[in-house]
């Protein structure tokens, strides 16, 4: 029998959320467990296995030097990398640090700001080492998780289509929250992944998937604005987990962010 | 051996980055640090300027494992600033919404993070080897739980549904059927592992806590309730500042928390039900009871009794609430903006969480503060390693680590819950 591929959980600056998907599959996760050594996932397991890794999972963003210097060390040992979730792939919210000064943002929290080192910046692993691929999502889905896993086991490429949230609201059925109830939503631009969530619970998307390949976000904003959202909500609508995604900051920047 | 030092550079089983120091010498233990090294995040910082209304989403994202306890006291403090009154039916859904993370949160730490150290075991994944049905039905209980947040809260990890004044969407009645089947399922489930918990081979570990948790008249606390202390203390949530205070010391690697008047104290499962017996159901209080345990529990090894109890009351609760619930008229109210100051408690799944927002006439966050339940425990859980490694020195190191680090655990330690921690230089002169 083939040796199983070793699979390792890596955890950088995040609120645990997107590794606690591989726990919450609950349906799947001893098959998963059945097909591959776990070889490292602090969060579940005390067991540690060194040396080199087929699969990483890497969750969260590069916030401090270590941090900074343990990825390149994650890239080194691991044959695949996937980031997963709006952290790894763009940052995650605590990205809106990169657009503060991060010396009052220390002040702001912390009595001794001395005490604290930390970069001036959030930012995603591919600005640091190559990604092999990447999940999107705040949190991530746990149907593209399995899918995720399923399709490395199996040799092909992961199945998780580049279209907006809009394309998977025509596919439920959904109405138009924007159109028929004038409701503001960044499904036109958002990378689908969540099966329009928001929209079928009567909310507009607010684009935990970040955004989606080749959006037209200026057009997006135009129509926001008719509905009448000024330049403040409408840098506050891109400027959330997915602010440091370039065509998020760029729209946000282009509002005054 | 005059001196030992026993350290562990990353925690396993814990939500997050953490690793603890102890030291001894003569016999004696010199020093015991858990040092928290989760890089910071600044959520307090960047919540300023942003809308009253995207805190219940953005502070979710504190923790993936608890959002709903940072969605609620965001909410609440806000609908206390605008003066919102909820419908009765919305504060149904949303304590229903809270047994759902309860149920998801202690059993992923039963069974997953804590029963592998009282079995033996590295994981559960590794338990589920020697015994299967017992891992197969742990996940089957835990997905119940976050059955109930998809269903209310549109999805368990950072639910969307979640809005001041309410939900953006109600369930109907017949949504929630399905879930009190399984429910009642997950009842007998839950008093199976209680009696499977309490046949776990304890330490005699206790000391003289103050436990500290909200209170409410009618109810085991979740979303509301005075804030109270086994030793005396019993104050409306807007003294709170008045009685506690966050330190931020060189020594230590978190602002920790303490009771102004006397210091450390200890919030979560145990302390709740050492505060709020009273309230629990009678199958849970039964359930206690052949489990051994009296009216309060100062054993912090047996908080997995204490947490499989929880789980007992928390599954009651939600059948209850199904049966009760009507779908309201409106799933949510509005109120004009208005400048204010408003804060909330809540019971995350592992102890009290305390928001405290000013916002301004526009509605835009001014300041904001959050103390999460992990850094009110952490001066606690430093103390149990002080008091505690003595009498376990006879261990060997390899044996003593892993008591350490159960002990440690014991607390279900969200150390993502990140607001408040740090990495420093620890300075040992």
């Amino acid at each position: 029998m083939a040796k199983k591929p070793r699979l390792a959980v890596w955890k950088f600056a995040s609120c645990d959320g997107c590794q606690l998907s591989l726990l919450d599959c609950e349906d799947e996760l001893l098959a998963v467990a059945g097909a591959v050594d776990i070889a490292y996932f602090p969060e579940a397991t005390r067991g540690e296995v060194s040396g080199h890794y087929d699969v990483s999972l890497v969750e969260g963003s590069v916030t401090t030097e270590h941090d900074a210097e343990r990825i390149k060390e994650v890239r080194e040992r691991s044959k695949i990398l996937v980031t997963i979730g709006a952290c790894a792939t763009a940052g995650g919210i605590q990205a809106l640090k990169n657009f503060a000064d991060v010396k009052q943002y220390i002040s702001v929290v912390y009595a001794h700001p001395e005490y604290i080192h930390t970069l001036a910046t959030s930012t995603a692993i591919a600005e640091h080492v190559p990604v092999d691929f990447e999940l999107r999502g705040c949190p991530i889905s746990k149907k593209q998780l399995v899918e995720l896993v399923s399709a490395l086991l199996a040799g092909r490429k992961p199945v998780t289509p580049p279209h907006s949230v809009c394309v998977e609201c025509k596919l439920k059925g959904n109405v138009c929250v924007m159109v028929a109830h004038g409701t503001p939503c960044l499904g036109p631009v958002t990378h689908a992944g969540c099966n329009a969530l928001c929209p079928s619970f009567d909310r507009g998307c607010f684009g935990c998937y970040g955004p989606q390949e080749a959006p037209n976000a200026a057009s997006l904003s135009g129509e926001l604005a008719k509905l009448g959202l000024d330049e403040k909500a409408l840098r506050h609508l891109y400027s959330t987990f997915n602010v440091n995604a370039e065509d998020f900051r760029k729209e946000y920047e282009r509002h005054g962010g | 051996m005059a001196g030992r030092t026993i350290k562990l550079d990353y925690l396993a089983r814990v939500e997050g980055e953490g690793a603890f120091k102890v030291v001894v010498r003569n016999g004696k233990v010199k020093s015991a640090e858990l040092r928290l090294f989760e890089p910071p995040r600044f959520f307090e910082a960047f919540l300023r300027g942003r809308a009253y209304s995207e805190a219940p989403d953005i502070t979710a994202r504190i923790c993936g494992i608890c959002p709903v306890a940072y969605q609620m006291a965001a909410v609440h403090a806000m609908e206390k600033i605008l003066g919102i009154k909820i419908d009765p039916q919305v504060r149904l859904l949303r304590r229903l919404l809270y047994c759902g993370e309860w149920i998801e949160s202690h059993v992923l730490h039963i069974y997953m993070l804590h029963a592998p150290d009282f079995l033996g075991y590295d994981s559960a994944i590794h338990m589920a080897k020697d015994h299967g049905d017992l891992v197969r039905r742990a996940l089957e209980f835990k997905k119940i739980g976050n059955d109930v947040m998809n269903t209310v809260g549109g999805r368990e990890i950072h639910p969307i549904n979640v809005r001041v004044g309410g939900f953006y969407k109600v369930p109907r009645k017949a949504d929630l059927a399905p879930l009190a089947e399984r429910l009642k399922w997950a009842r007998e489930a839950a008093l199976d592992t209680v009696k499977l918990v309490a046949t776990f081979d304890f330490p005699d570990n206790e000391r003289d806590y103050e436990f500290v948790s909200l209170r409410h008249p009618n109810e085991y606390p979740l979303n509301e309730g005075r804030v109270v202390s086994s030793k005396g203390l019993d104050i409306p949530v807007e003294d709170y500042d008045k009685h506690f205070e966050e330190v931020h010391v060189a020594h230590s690697t978190a602002l920790q928390s303490q009771i102004r008047e006397r210091g450390t104290y200890f919030v979560g499962p145990m302390a709740r039900f050492a505060l709020n017996y009273d309230k629990l159901t009678p199958l849970a209080q039964q359930a206690a009871r052949e489990a051994g345990l009296g009216k309060v529990c100062n054993n912090p090894f047996k908080s997995i009794i204490v947490r499989a109890v929880e789980t007992v009351y928390a599954v009651e609760e939600a059948l209850r609430l199904i049966a009760a619930y009507e779908p309201p008229a409106r799933p949510y109210v509005e109120a004009p903006v208005r400048a204010g100051v408003g804060c909330h408690a809540t019971e995350a799944p592992r102890g009290l969480i305390y928001h405290n927002y000013q916002i301004a006439d526009d509605g835009a966050i001014m300041s904001a503060r959050i103390v999460p339940p992990t850094a009110q425990n952490q001066p606690t859980i430093e103390k149990d390693l002080t008091a505690y490694v003595g009498q376990w020195l006879a261990l060997d190191d390899k044996a003593l680590q892993y008591r350490c680090e159960q002990a440690i655990r014991n607390y279900d330690p969200c150390i993502s819950c990140s607001t408040h921690f740090l990495k420093l230089d620890v300075d040992r002169g």
